[in-house]
C-alpha cells in the first residue's frame, strides 16, 4: 500500500472513527442510551437526514449543490400529510369550499384517490430531472438555480397547507415505527440506505460514468456519453432519494409542516461532507454519509446528555463538524507534504 | 507505400475560432498498415487536426471513411464506431475513478453484472501487452497513481478492445510523461499494432522518437501540411529545417555593447530542477523561449513571487511586474474601466490621505493612453470596449506605469495584430534603454530577434544559452528538440 492509497484509507474512515468516538462519548455520559429503546430515540430522526444527505450527495457527484432540499423535503412531507392520505379532497382548501358549500359534501372517487399525491411526488422528481439538466444545458450555477426552487417549493408547500397539520397515511407511520427483534429500526433503515446507495452509485457500470463525470467532465463526454443525460440522472435521484426523506420525516412526526424541514439543507451539506465527500471532483461515500448523517444526529443527543442549553447545540454541533473537517484536512496535508 | 481506401481521408479541411485559422486546407489519409508521425512547432494545428478525427468537432472540407463519406455530421460516436480512439494531450482519465472503472468510461459494452472483473482484465491484459512489468493494479484509483502511470493507463486504454475495433489510434505526446524505458516499451507496442494491420498516428516533438517509429512524417506549420515524406528520407537536421520558416525578415537589429553585461545582475534565477542559470542586467531583453509549457511561465511566476519574499534560488534587484499572456483569466478586470485597470498596481502613489485620488488616476491614465497610444475617446470606458490589443496595451500601461525595475512578460503577444505588435516591440526597446530589465517567453521566433539574450527551456530547466550574436531559428529548434537520452 503506498502513501496516497494509506491516506485515503485513513479519511474513508474517518466518519466510522468519528461516529465510534460519539457514540463511546455517549455510553460514558449515559450508559443507558446505548439500548434497543435508546437507539430507536436516538437515532429515528437519522432516516430521513440520513435520506436527504443521500440526496445532497448525488448533486454533490456532479460538482453541483442543492440549496433546496430542504424546502423540498419540507414539500414532500406536506404533500404527503395531505394527498397521499386521502386525495385532492385532503388539501385544506378544498375542504374550506366544501365548508362554505361551494363543493358538495361528499366528493367523487377522483378527488379522493392517494394517487393524486403519487402523481404530484412524480412531478418532483421530474422537475428535479429538468433542473439538472437546465443546469447543465445553460451551463447555469447550480446554487442560484437550487435556491430560487428552495421559495419555491415553500411556496408550494405553504399552498398545499397553510397550517402545520394533515395526517400521514397509514402505512408510513407502520412502517417507520417498525419494532424489529434485535436490532433496532433505524440502524436496519440506516443500513439498507447505504448498501442501496452503495450499490447504485460505487458499484453499477452506469454509476461509474455518474462518478466520472464528476471527476472529469470532459473526457465523459469525449468517451461518447452524454453529461446532459447525466446531470438528469444525478437530480433526478436526488429527487427521488429527497421524497424518501420527506416520506419518513412525515412518517415520524405523523403531521405535516412546511417548514418542517427547513434545517435539512445545510444538514445534508455537512453530512456529505463528514462521510468523506468532497465538494468537487466527483468523490464521495454513500456508506459515509448515512454516518455523517448518523454522527450529526447522535451529536444532537449528545450535547443533552452534557445538560447544554438547546440554545447552545447548533452552535456544538457546528463545532463538532470543524473538528473533523480539520482532522481530514491534517491528514491531507500529511500526505502532500510526504 | 500502402494501397486500398484509407481509414479515413481528410481533403482541403479547415478550421477556424475566431479570427485565428488554425487548419487552413490540410489534406490527410491514413491507411492502414502505417505509423504516421506529426510533428510542428507549438500551433502548427496538431492538435486541431487530432481533435477532428476524434470528431470532438467539425469542420469544413471533405472528409470519408474507408472511401465514404459518412451520411451524417461526424461525431465522436461516428470516430469510436469506426475504430479511431486518441488519447489526448492532457490526460483525460477520471481522477476519482479506478483504473478499471476508467476502462468502463470507454467502452459501453462493459456493463451488467461482473462488468468490473471484466473491465479489470481487459485493461491489465493490454498494460501487460504494451508495458510488461508496469505494476498497476485494476483497483487502484487513478488519481493516487505518478503521472507516469496514469499515462500509461490511458494509451492502454485506447488500444483495448470490446464491440468496436482499434483501428486508428492518435498518440498525442504519448511519451511525455514516461522515461526512456517506458518510451521504448510504447514505440515497440506501436510498431506490432501497426504490423497486424493498424495504423498509429504518432504525434511527439521528440524527434528521435518519430524517426524511429514512424513510416511516413508530416511536419505542419501555421496550419498547413508543409512537408510530408517517407520517415527514411528525413534526418533530424532536415526535419527541424522542414519545421522552420524557411524565409524570415530580420528584425531592425539593435546594437549590443558588451558592457550591458557587466555589472552585478539584477535578476540571478535558477530552475527547481536544475539547469543553467537565468541572469539579467539593468537594461536588457532577456527572451525565454522552448516549446509552450516547458516551465516558462512557471519561471516567471516564481521570479515575480521572489520580488516579494525570499525565495530560495532565485535574486530579484528592484521589483518587478508581470503582464500576463492569457488576457481575460490573468490579465483585465472585465468589469473596470480602462483607467482603472491601469492604475491598480499603482494605486498606492495615487492616494490622498486613505481615499484614492481621482485627479492623480486620471491623470496617470492620460498619460499613459498618449504614451503608447490606447485608442480610446476617453479612459473611463470599459475595459472591454477596446480591441484585444489594445487591451494588452493597458496591461503594458499599468507594468510600465509602476515602479518595478523589472518587467516579466508571459507571451503577451498572443492574439495581437502585427501593427500593435510593432508599437509594443518599440516602447519595450525604449524602456530598456532607460534602464528596465525585460523577461519575455515567448513561442514566437521574430520576438526573440528583439532580445538581448536568449534562453531556451525543456522538461522545466535551461538548456541552452544564447547571445544575441548566436541565436538563429535553427539553434533554438535544435535546442528546444533535442532528444531526452
Amino acid at each position: 500500500m503506498n502513501g496516497a492509497s494509506l491516506a485515503r484509507n485513513l479519511r474513508m474512515l474517518l466518519p466510522a472513527i468519528s461516529l465510534v468516538v460519539l457514540l463511546v462519548a455517549i455510553y460514558a455520559l449515559q450508559p443507558r442510551a446505548i439500548s434497543y429503546v435508546g437507539f430507536n430515540l436516538m437515532l429515528n430522526l437519522a432516516i430521513p437526514i440520513a435520506l436527504a444527505t443521500i440526496a445532497q450527495m448525488c448533486v454533490i457527484t456532479v460538482n453541483d449543490l442543492d440549496l433546496s432540499i430542504g424546502t423540498y423535503v419540507g414539500f414532500v412531507a406536506c404533500v404527503g400529510a395531505t394527498m397521499l392520505t386521502g386525495g385532492v379532497a385532503a388539501l385544506p382548501f378544498v375542504k374550506d369550499l366544501q365548508a362554505s358549500g361551494a363543493l358538495p359534501a361528499v366528493l367523487p372517487w377522483i378527488m379522493q384517490t392517494p394517487l393524486a399525491g403519487v402523481l404530484v411526488l412524480a412531478f418532483g422528481i421530474v422537475i428535479y430531472a429538468a433542473l439538472g439538466a437546465l443546469i447543465h444545458w445553460r451551463n447555469l450555477p447550480s446554487i442560484v438555480v437550487t435556491l430560487g426552487m428552495s421559495f419555491v417549493w415553500l411556496g408550494l408547500s405553504v399552498l398545499i397547507l397553510p397550517v402545520p397539520g394533515g395526517q400521514a397515511p397509514a402505512w408510513i407511520r407502520q412502517m417507520m415505527t417498525l419494532k424489529p427483534a434485535f436490532i433496532p429500526f433505524p440502524i436496519i433503515a440506516a443500513i439498507v440506505i447505504a448498501v442501496i446507495a452503495h450499490v447504485l452509485l460505487m458499484r453499477t457500470s452506469y454509476g461509474a460514468v455518474l462518478r466520472g463525470a464528476g471527476g472529469n467532465p470532459r473526457a465523459i463526454e469525449r468517451a461518447g456519453w452524454s453529461l446532459l443525460r447525466v446531470k438528469a440522472a444525478m437530480f433526478a435521484l436526488a429527487g427521488f432519494f429527497g421524497m424518501l426523506a420527506g416520506l419518513s420525516l412525515v412518517g415520524l412526526t405523523t403531521s405535516g409542516d412546511a417548514n418542517i424541514a427547513l434545517r435539512y439543507t445545510l444538514l445534508s451539506i455537512a453530512g456529505v461532507i463528514l462521510g468523506g465527500g468532497e465538494f468537487v471532483g466527483g468523490r464521495i461515500s454513500p456508506v459515509g454519509a448515512v454516518m455523517g448523517a448518523a454522527t450529526l444526529t447522535l451529536a444532537g443527543s449528545m450535547l443533552s446528555f452534557m445538560r447544554i442549553s438547546p440554545d447552545w447545540q447548533i452552535g456544538a454541533q457546528g463545532a463538532i463538524l470543524i473538528v473533523v473537517l480539520a482532522a481530514r484536512t491534517l491528514i491531507d496535508r500529511a500526505e502532500r507534504s510526504r | 507505400m500502402p494501397v486500398g481506401e484509407p481509414i479515413i481521408r481528410l481533403e482541403e479541411v479547415r478550421k477556424s475560432f475566431g479570427a485565428v485559422r488554425a487548419l487552413q486546407g490540410v489534406d490527410l489519409a491514413c491507411h492502414e498498415g502505417e505509423c504516421i508521425g506529426l510533428v510542428g512547432h507549438n500551433g502548427a494545428g496538431k492538435s486541431t487536426l487530432m481533435n477532428l478525427l476524434a470528431g470532438v468537432f467539425g469542420a469544413e472540407g471533405r472528409m470519408s471513411i474507408d472511401g465514404i463519406e459518412p451520411a451524417g455530421p461526424y461525431t465522436i460516436a461516428t470516430a469510436k464506431a469506426n475504430g479511431i480512439r486518441c488519447v489526448f494531450q492532457e490526460l483525460s482519465l477520471c481522477p476519482n475513478l479506478t483504473v478499471a472503472e476508467n476502462a468502463r468510461v470507454m467502452h459501453r459494452a462493459l456493463s451488467g453484472f461482473g462488468w468490473r472483473r471484466r473491465a479489470g482484465r481487459l485493461i491489465v491484459e493490454k498494460l501487460d501487452q504494451v508495458f510488461p512489468d508496469h505494476g498497476i493494479d485494476a483497483g487502484d484509483i487513478v488519481g493516487d497513481l505518478p503521472i507516469a502511470r496514469r499515462q500509461m493507463v490511458e494509451i492502454a486504454r485506447a488500444f483495448t478492445v470490446t464491440d468496436a475495433p482499434a483501428r486508428l489510434v492518435i498518440l498525442d505526446e504519448p511519451t511525455s510523461s514516461l522515461d526512456a524505458h517506458l518510451a521504448s516499451q510504447l514505440l515497440a507496442y506501436v510498431r506490432r499494432f501497426v504490423a497486424e494491420g493498424g495504423c498509429v498516428v504518432l504525434i511527439s516533438h521528440l524527434l528521435g522518437e518519430i524517426l524511429a517509429a514512424a513510416d511516413r512524417v508530416i511536419v505542419m506549420k501555421d496550419g498547413r501540411v508543409v512537408a510530408e515524406r517517407p520517415a527514411a528520407e528525413f534526418t533530424r537536421t532536415s526535419l527541424v529545417a522542414a519545421m522552420g520558416s524557411v524565409a524570415h525578415e530580420e528584425a531592425k537589429s539593435r546594437d549590443v555593447s558588451a558592457a550591458r553585461r557587466e555589472g552585478s545582475p539584477r535578476i540571478r534565477a535558477r530552475a527547481r530542477s536544475g539547469g543553467n542559470e537565468l541572469i539579467a542586467h539593468r537594461g536588457e531583453i532577456v527572451g525565454l523561449a522552448g516549446l509552450g509549457g516547458q516551465g516558462q511561465s512557471e519561471m516567471l511566476i516564481r521570479i515575480f513571487d521572489a520580488a516579494r519574499r525570499h525565495a530560495q534560488g532565485i535574486t530579484v534587484e528592484g521589483g518587478s511586474a508581470l503582464v500576463a499572456g492569457d488576457r481575460q483569466t490573468d490579465g483585465v478586470f472585465p468589469l473596470w474601466s480602462i483607467a482603472e485597470n491601469i492604475t491598480i498596481t499603482s494605486l498606492k502613489r495615487l492616494r490622498s490621505g486613505i481615499l484614492i485620488d481621482r485627479e492623480k488616476t486620471d491623470a496617470m491614465a492620460e498619460d499613459w493612453r498618449a504614451r503608447i497610444g490606447i485608442r480610446t475617446p476617453d479612459v473611463h470606458n470599459p475595459i472591454l470596449s477596446l480591441s484585444g490589443g489594445n487591451q494588452q496595451k493597458a496591461l503594458f500601461a499599468r507594468a510600465l506605469g509602476s515602479t518595478a525595475e523589472t518587467v516579466l512578460m508571459d507571451d503577451p503577444m498572443r492574439g495581437v495584430d502585427i501593427g500593435t505588435k510593432q508599437e509594443v516591440y518599440g516602447m519595450i526597446r525604449s524602456e530598456a534603454e532607460r534602464g528596465r530589465t525585460f523577461l519575455w517567453y515567448t513561442t514566437e521566433m521574430d520576438e526573440l530577434k528583439h532580445c538581448d539574450h536568449v534562453y531556451v527551456f525543456r522538461d522545466h530547466r535551461i538548456v541552452a544559452d544564447l547571445s544575441r550574436g548566436e541565436l538563429t531559428e535553427e539553434r533554438v529548434l535544435h535546442a528546444s528538440f533535442e532528444d531526452v537520452a
